[in-house]
């Protein structure tokens, strides 16, 4: 049994690691093609930045907060077989509800973050729903309902006049409130997440207690899919949908169940991002990041809640070193690099099932004949090899 | 020139793990009818495709006319005349007759096809060895035996002399199977050689001139069929004494226990109903099979009565209680247990272990259960206790992956946590799909040790041979309909044939409902 886990473990951290490698290697030879004499002290930079300092690394886990939670969605709804590419408008819903209760409703910042966790869910829950009853695609709904969000919750923080920087003292009215200000703070104290001595601690503004609500959550979405029958059902709902059919398992309630959980999830990241107080929700045409930035992170992690944790950190870690590259490099560097990664992370699956080969190679001789007979799967795997060649 | 047309020597073809082929040696005269005997897994269909260039060999090698050849892929394999009809036939759905049998090799003008020529060697061949079909139907408007011998026609149209039957007779009616047979023996006389893999005794008895046995991946002998019978290939092919007969004490038949009154289940695409006003009844402690060629409606019964599809009208009784409308679950709580035909579609969460999948029917019970979170303790206590009540074999007990086990041992857990549920009503289809001998055995077993334990059981299968040592009654679908009901103990293949392929029907049946 622990024999098991720790083997796909392993297997899963290996590709993990090797993609990351070579997404770096990748990264090094582009700074040397962009700009040769700083390829060396750059590379440096985007390595070490992220402890170079405690208030670099502060940064880092402030970052890595939202990620992690858009990176949960993903992994969430990838385990029940359903591919959540909806998590950047959850996410900005998320921030809407979020900002709303803290700012129109004077709510403290956990109200607010169960508000954007309600309005995560029901952005989510609407693919599901379509999903589930009329068998639409989720991805071409979630996607779909990503704009919506986005011009939606433009349009309306447009009409809230109290929501906008310049009602707060501020010039610009492009973005919303900063909650940190002094005549918001005289408004409403408790709208940001608190910092709990940690700002003391890593000598930095940003951090906050987001990035250990987010691991705690991950923990928690981890008992959730291994320890309950609620996960063992959507985990058979994701691998086999007839057999969990066939079993009575409610696969319609579950994949609803599923999406509504995701969208949640993401959409506690926008409210753990702008209920920071160092961030301001921007008016822009284009969606988050953040929300698409959670694939990656569910995909280095395999999907494994706990492996998520790590790969948001990662993820956060590399783009915090990123910024230290300007100015001999241009922004976008680091964006080709992660998006390297992220591309090898793909990878991962299939290096995936060749390291796993390899393991099996090394273990056959410890079976005995009688259990020999290969499945018909891996048959089909090596016919499938043979036909290639 | 020499005495065999194909000789493979010596093939050795190993894959990770396993030895597929250990120094097999087959020897193929010209005009010969010659049978590949072996269980799934002993190395017939490696062999085949080795032949057939889809594996190369680590060592060995073959020869064609005496001379040693080299088969690199299919092409090479068509270019020395060796056609295969495989078990799962490879045609395209949506092209006509004519389309699928010159498809590959067709002739063109200018870029243009031209299907006269094809046509007119098609339907001489058609007429020559009586091979009836429609060159303009579509594949999949045809029956399975049309099928069939358009895949038949495939090799003769591409001039093939060495025709590879791979278990031919799997999707036939017995009458059709007879057919086959003549039809083979013509080719045979015509000085074709023909390699027929199949595990069916009798038909190697009927047919074969010679026949080669293999058992786990190693060449057991080659004998003469006129010089052996079925009990020597028996134990040639599984290594021991087999019992082909089912010892059954007489059937006590109790209550109803499944109730099935004017079940009408519909199709989304055509008109024509799936099941069409079915009604039969089965009690306690006895075994109803349904027999039927593919396709009759018996899947969609199957559904129906399980609760995967919804019925159009008619009524389903568990006991006494109708549960047409019923879920899944509830059905599967009155006692209702589920033996499907498709173990790694339906039956298995492939992915789960295979103590996670021992309680796929049951994890949501106390026993296994503590306000919301698995008992893992208790799930490793049932399932090692399963494991080692109903044998099932795998590499790493409670944690093995379910994917990675064989066929038979992943058809032992299914049994195994179906029956374990403790049912009033068992349905069984398609039980011993491709398992060998000594699971079949056991399946078997365990199914008429349920039925003696006061269980009804019904059970559809493919195979006439075990509905007919199994059942206890037997009824016949035919597009849809119960066509017969027949006692188990007198019903004949060629009777049941007759039934199964419409030919007959009876007039007045004693179905009670």
């Amino acid at each position: 049994m622990k024999n098991r886990r720790n083997r796909t473990g392993i297997i899963n951290g290996t590709a993990s690691l090797i993609s990351i490698i070579l997404g770096l290697l990748f990264g090094l030879l582009l700074l040397f093609i962009f700009n040769p004499s700083f390829a060396i002290t750059g590379f440096d930079n985007l390595m070490t930045t992220g402890i170079a300092s405690s208030e670099k690394l502060a940064k880092v886990f402030y970052q890595s907060a939202p990620l992690l939670m858009t990176g949960l969605a993903v992994a969430f709804a990838f385990k029940t077989g359903l591919f959540n590419i909806g998590a950047t408008g959850q996410y900005t819903l998320g921030a809407f509800f979020a900002l709303v209760g803290v700012v129109q409703f004077r709510l403290p910042w956990w109200m607010g973050l169960a508000l954007a966790m309600i309005g995560g869910a029901l952005l989510g829950s609407i693919p599901g729903i379509c999903k589930a009853l009329f068998n639409v695609n989720e991805v071409i709904t979630s996607i779909m309902f990503n704009w919506i969000a986005l011009f939606a919750v433009n349009l309306s923080i447009n009409n809230m006049p109290l929501m906008l920087a310049n009602a707060w003292g501020a010039i610009n009215k492009d973005r919303t409130a900063a909650l940190t200000s002094g005549k918001f703070m005289a408004y409403n104290p408790n709208a940001t997440i608190p910092k709990a001595g940690l700002d003391q601690l890593f000598g930095s503004n940003y951090i906050n207690l987001g990035v250990v609500i987010a691991i705690l959550i991950a923990v928690v979405i981890w008992v959730v899919m291994n320890r309950t029958t609620f996960g063992y059902e959507l985990k058979a709902c994701g691998y086999n949908r007839h057999a969990s059919n066939y079993a009575g398992i409610d696969a319609k309630r579950n994949i609803i169940l599923s999406m509504t959980i995701s969208g949640a999830l993401a959409g506690i990241g926008g409210g753990l991002y702008y209920l920071s107080g160092t961030a301001q929700y921007t008016l822009v045409k284009s969606l988050l990041g953040m929300g698409f930035n959670g694939i990656p992170v569910a995909l280095l992690a395999s999907s494994n809640p706990i492996g998520t944790i790590f790969s948001a950190l990662f993820i956060s870690y590399i783009q915090v070193g990123g910024d230290a590259l300007q100015p001999e490099y241009s922004r976008e560097i680091i964006d080709i690099i992660i998006a390297t990664i992220i591309y090898l992370s793909a990878f991962a699956l299939l290096m995936r099932g060749w390291i796993g080969k390899l393991f099996i190679r090394n273990q056959t001789e410890n079976i005995n004949a009688e259990d020999d007979q290969p499945s018909e799967n891996e048959a089909k795997l090596v016919k499938k090899e043979e036909t290639l060649k | 020139m020499s005495e065999y047309v194909i000789e493979m020597l010596n093939i050795t073809k190993k894959f990770p793990g396993i030895i597929a082929n250990d120094d097999i040696t087959l020897q193929l005269k010209k005009g010969e009818i010659h049978a590949l005997l072996g269980e799934n897994g002993a190395g017939k269909s490696t062999l085949m495709s080795v032949l057939f260039g889809l594996y190369q060999p680590e060592s060995g090698e073959i020869k064609k006319d005496g001379e040693v050849v080299k088969i690199n892929d299919p092409n090479d394999a068509n270019r020395l005349h060796i056609g295969m009809v495989h078990q799962h036939f490879k045609l395209v759905e949506i092209f006509t007759v004519l389309d699928n049998i010159i498809l590959g090799v067709e002739q063109t003008k200018n870029g243009f096809l031209q299907k006269k020529e094809a046509r007119r060697k098609v339907m001489e061949l058609s007429t020559k060895y009586g091979l009836q079909v429609d060159p303009d139907a579509m594949i999949e408007e045809i029956s399975v035996g049309m099928q069939q011998r358009v895949e038949i026609l495939k090799m003769l149209y591409r001039d093939n002399d060495i025709l590879i039957f791979d278990e031919p007779t799997a999707v036939l009616t017995p009458q059709e199977i007879d057919e086959l047979m003549q039809i083979m023996r013509n080719f045979a006389n015509e000085g074709k050689s023909i390699l027929f893999i199949t595990h069916k005794l009798n038909e190697i008895m009927a047919v074969a001139d010679r026949v080669t046995v293999l058992r786990k991946g190693k060449g057991i002998g080659t004998l003469n069929v006129a010089d052996t019978n079925v009990d020597q290939l028996a134990e040639m092919m599984v290594g021991r004494k087999v019992n082909f007969n089912i010892d059954k004490a007489p059937c006590k038949a109790g209550a109803p226990a499944l109730t099935v009154r004017n079940l009408v289940v519909g199709d989304k695409r055509h008109l024509k109903k799936k099941v069409n006003d079915v009604s039969f009844r089965v009690h306690r402690g006895e075994i109803v099979g349904i027999a039927g060629i593919d396709g009759n409606g018996q899947s969609e019964l199957v559904y129906a009565l399980t609760g995967l599809m919804k019925p159009e009208s008619g009524s389903i009784f568990i006991g006494d209680k109708e549960v047409s409308r019923n879920t899944i679950r509830e059905r599967n709580d009155m006692g209702l247990s589920h033996i499907p035909e498709d173990r790694h579609k339906y039956g298995l969460v492939l992915d789960y272990t295979l103590a996670e999948n021992l309680i796929l029917k049951n994890y949501y019970r106390p026993q296994f259960q503590n306000h919301g979170f698995l008992r893992f303790d208790e799930m490793y206590r049932y399932s090692e206790d399963l494991i080692h009540r109903y044998d099932i074999r795998s590499g790493q007990g409670s944690a093995t992956v379910t994917r990675s086990m064989s066929g038979g041992n992943q058809q032992k857990a299914i049994v195994a946590r179906e029956l374990s549920l403790q049912p009033e009503v068992l349905i069984a289809v398609q039980p011993t799909r491709g398992l060998d001998v000594g699971a079949i055995e056991y399946i078997h077993k365990q199914i008429v040790a349920a039925r003696d334990d006061q269980k009804a059981v019904l059970l559809v299968s493919l195979e006439l041979d075990e509905v007919m040592s199994l059942s206890d009654r037997i009824l016949v679908m035919y597009e849809g309909e119960i066509v017969a009901e027949v006692d188990g103990k007198s019903a004949t293949a060629h009777e049941l044939g007759l039934y199964m392929s419409g030919a007959n029907r009876q007039t007045h049946m004693e179905v009670e409902a």
